[in-house]
């Protein structure tokens, strides 16, 4: 299976409170937490999509985007 | 479907507190519902009280916020009156298994075709940290400072005793493995329970000095251990995750059903 593709990813700050969850359950460090405490995609390029931080977002925050049909 | 079209976004973001568990319970079984491609007008969602029943608000189901313990009494009307709907039933511990103790015993019992989701964060949150019958013994609540006497109920055991068809645990943490495990409990013919254990940050985990959200998540990964899996042969004393009862049992709808064909069939002759 061909490796997935991030296209983007989402995070819809006026849910997000701040929990960290994602920040520190990131298996690759991609998000962190701003000067509001909220969570931001500081490493995109590093992202698995393995959905990890959507999945457990107990805000239901982050949404994992990723390309669709792209065989590259 | 994406998965915010199950939501009723209007009443977002939650009232749950920074990393509550209950959210990602709820995110889940959003997912789980996602995934069986269930349309919203099926399921209907019936919660009683405490941070756990707010759930039922959040989802755009057929939904009913009824009284303290009393949620499967409810759902148990529903199901009975409505056989087709799947009836979701979300608990904390207290309203599980204290408030409403004997109604869960005998859902179980009775084997009805409830799915019933016990969000087991062993306290009181919404009232300010009480311990319940799930805290165990040697923790700290508002109402123990100097810790509980009490042991706790083994929500799996009582469960598979009082007779319930499906009985699974996970944690909050193993967010895949409980979003299999709604999706079975949801999709099997029966009473399913599935305990989910949940992180309280702001009462449990503060009291007990468990620290943040994230600390305490990973409290769940190093103190459980998958059913049958090496790690738990070695340290009985983790607390065992998987499912440990799917079986077969004459569910109570359709007992019912062929009560009423037999009382049909004498009125007719």
């Amino acid at each position: 299976m061909a490796r997935q593709k991030l296209k983007a990813i989402v995070i819809n700050r006026d849910w997000c409170k701040g929990c960290g969850i994602c920040v520190h359950l990131c298996p690759k460090k991609v998000l962190e937490l701003d000067a509001k405490d909220k969570a931001v995609a500081v490493r995109p390029e590093d992202c698995i999509c393995c959905r990890m931080c959507e999945l457990r977002c107990p805000d239901l925050t982050i949404e994992i985007q990723i390309e669709e049909g792209d065989n590259e | 479907m994406p998965v915010k079209d199950y939501l009723r976004e209007r009443f977002f973001p939650h009232m749950w507190c920074p990393g509550c568990g209950h959210g990602t319970i709820l995110n889940a079984l959003i997912h789980a519902v996602e995934g069986l491609r269930l349309n919203k007008n099926e399921i209907v969602m019936v919660s009683g009280i405490g941070c756990s029943a707010r759930i039922s608000g959040y989802v755009d189901f057929h939904s009913l916020h009824t009284i303290h313990g009393r949620a499967l009494a409810f759902a148990t009307g529903v199901k009975l009156s409505k056989p087709n709907l799947k009836v979701i039933v979300p608990m904390g511990d207290g309203d599980a298994l204290a408030i409403g103790g004997n109604h869960f015993i005998h859902a179980a019992r009775r084997n009805i075709d409830i799915t019933a989701i016990v969000m087991n964060n062993r306290i009181y949150g919404m009232t300010g940290g009480q311990f319940s019958p799930l805290s165990g013994p040697g923790v700290k609540a508002t109402t123990a400072p100097y810790t509980t006497i009490d042991s706790s109920f083994d929500v799996v055991q009582l469960a598979k005793a009082a007779g319930a068809s499906f009985v699974a645990r996970s944690t909050a943490f193993h967010v895949k493995e409980a979003t299999e495990m709604l999706t079975k409990a949801i999709t099997h013919k029966g009473f399913s329970v599935v305990e989910i254990l949940s992180q309280c940050p702001t009462h449990f985990g503060r009291k007990n000095k468990e620290g943040d959200a994230v600390n305490m998540l990973n409290l769940y990964k190093d103190n459980t251990a998958k059913l049958g899996s090496k790690a738990l042969e070695e340290k009985p004393h983790l607390i065992p995750r998987g499912i440990f009862v799917d079986s077969e049992r004459p569910e109570y709808c359709e007992e019912y059903d062929k009560i009423i064909a037999a009382a049909m069939k004498e009125k007719a002759s």
